[in-house]
């Protein structure tokens, strides 16, 4: 882990990033620092599950409303609008589209994703509030599919974010989608689904992988 | 096409003329010249818009072929222009002043093949690729599937049998 000094010095800090002063309206300064106002720089915790009947009514809630970040990496995305349509209908099994991280807990990984992409999934997948799951589409996000010897597209998904279900294909159809979800579902129910906790204790290993990949960090280690 | 490629060929030294019947006509030209003629077609002969700007590694030659298409809306025709320069430090005369939107094609180029445009705007950006240090990835000496196993994590692949190999095993494991 970088210190929140390198992060101030790292020449490829974004410009809205950097320290600097904004005059008020009456004229006076005030210095914003980005990095420290803006952005929470504590590190995560492992939130422990509860034991017994608690967890496991816990678990039927999460697995019985699954909202889904609308964010589409790659031509997997196509698949995706489909699924809320009146033929396949994924609002049935309690599964609905959300615009913003802070709302929704399933991310999906459509597709291929490159290193520039990585970056805004990453901090997309950091900003959404716990219990969080992931699921990767499509066979890209899992060996590299047709990209698996291209420069800028990642080959494993896992690591660099905890997969809990992936549905191979290329592309999966709706159907695969939806069998995803009821997998997903199960897992949730049986309390395996534990991907947040699994990434904050395995943080370490995360970010030296992402690191190695988005050479120009220009964001917290941790994006709340 | 051919008035104007015999106009063409009387003024410029254009050479190596492809005519085809269903794609643009191709013709070739050295680097220098570019810029008069593509003004001249612009304003003279009704080229308003340029379709596309690409770019082909010739490693063999030591050469960067740039391919310029350029369109007639009225007469409906195609023209290209390929002009070729050297690897070796490339760089090539901005196009900018004549379509803005060059400059998005040329940024493009100098970040995938290293060739420099000097004075288009913003050419210098970061474009597709965030904090890249390597060779630009689009040359063809750029080893691509070596640069992915080392950075990707290639995840091992499951083990195969030849059929004929795997059958003869099984059906005749004396021989």
């Amino acid at each position: 882990m970088s210190d929140k000094k390198d992060i101030h010095e790292d020449k490829f800090l974004a410009p809205e990033n950097r320290k600097h002063v904004v005059i008020g309206p009456d004229g006076e300064e005030i210095h914003v620092d980005p990095l420290n106002d803006y952005f929470c720089t504590d590190m995560p915790k492992v939130e422990k599950p509860y034991k017994g009947v608690m967890e496991k009514f816990l678990n039927w809630a999460r697995a019985e409303s699954l909202w889904v970040l609308a964010f589409g990496t790659g031509c997997g995305s196509i698949e995706l609008p489909p699924l809320f349509s009146p033929r396949f209908d994924a609002y049935r099994f309690g599964v609905a589209m959300r615009p913003t991280p802070r709302q929704s807990g399933v991310l999906i990984i459509s597709g291929y994703l490159a290193v520039k992409t990585l970056k805004r999934a990453i901090r997309s997948y950091e900003q959404m509030q716990n219990p969080k799951y992931v699921i990767a589409l499509g066979s890209c996000t899992i060996n590299g599919g047709m990209y698996w010897d291209s420069y800028n597209t990642i080959n494993r998904l896992d690591h660099y974010l905890p997969v809990d279900v992936y549905i191979a294909g290329c592309m999966p159809r709706p159907e695969a989608v939806l069998a995803g979800f009821m997998k997903l579902k199960e897992r949730i129910k049986k309390g395996d689904a534990e991907g947040a906790n699994e990434y904050v204790e395995k943080l370490d290993w995360y970010k030296a992988n992402q690191k190695k990949i988005i050479k120009d960090w220009n964001m917290p280690d941790y994006n709340w | 096409m051919n008035e104007l490629i015999n106009h063409l060929k009387e003024r410029f030294p254009i050479y190596d003329v492809v005519e085809s019947t269903t794609g643009p006509t191709f013709v070739s030209l050295d680097a220098a010249k570019l810029i008069p003629m593509i003004t001249s077609l612009k304003t003279n002969h009704g080229f308003k818009i340029l379709v596309i700007l690409s770019t082909v590694d010739w490693i063999e030659d030591g050469k960067f072929q740039l391919t310029y298409i350029i369109n007639n809306p009225d007469e409906k025709t195609d023209l290209g222009i390929r002009i070729f320069i050297d690897r070796e430090n490339a760089s090539m005369e901005s196009i900018h002043k004549l379509w803005v939107f060059a400059a998005t094609f040329q940024r493009e180029i100098k970040e995938m093949y290293g060739i420099d445009f000097p004075g288009s705007p913003g050419v210098d950006d970061q474009f597709l690729l965030e904090g890249w240090d390597e060779m630009p990835p689009m040359r063809r000496d750029f080893d691509t599937k070596k640069y992915s196993e080392d950075t990707f994590f290639p995840r091992p692949g499951r083990e195969t049998n030849d059929p004929a190999e795997y059958m003869k095993q099984k059906l005749y494991p004396d021989e």
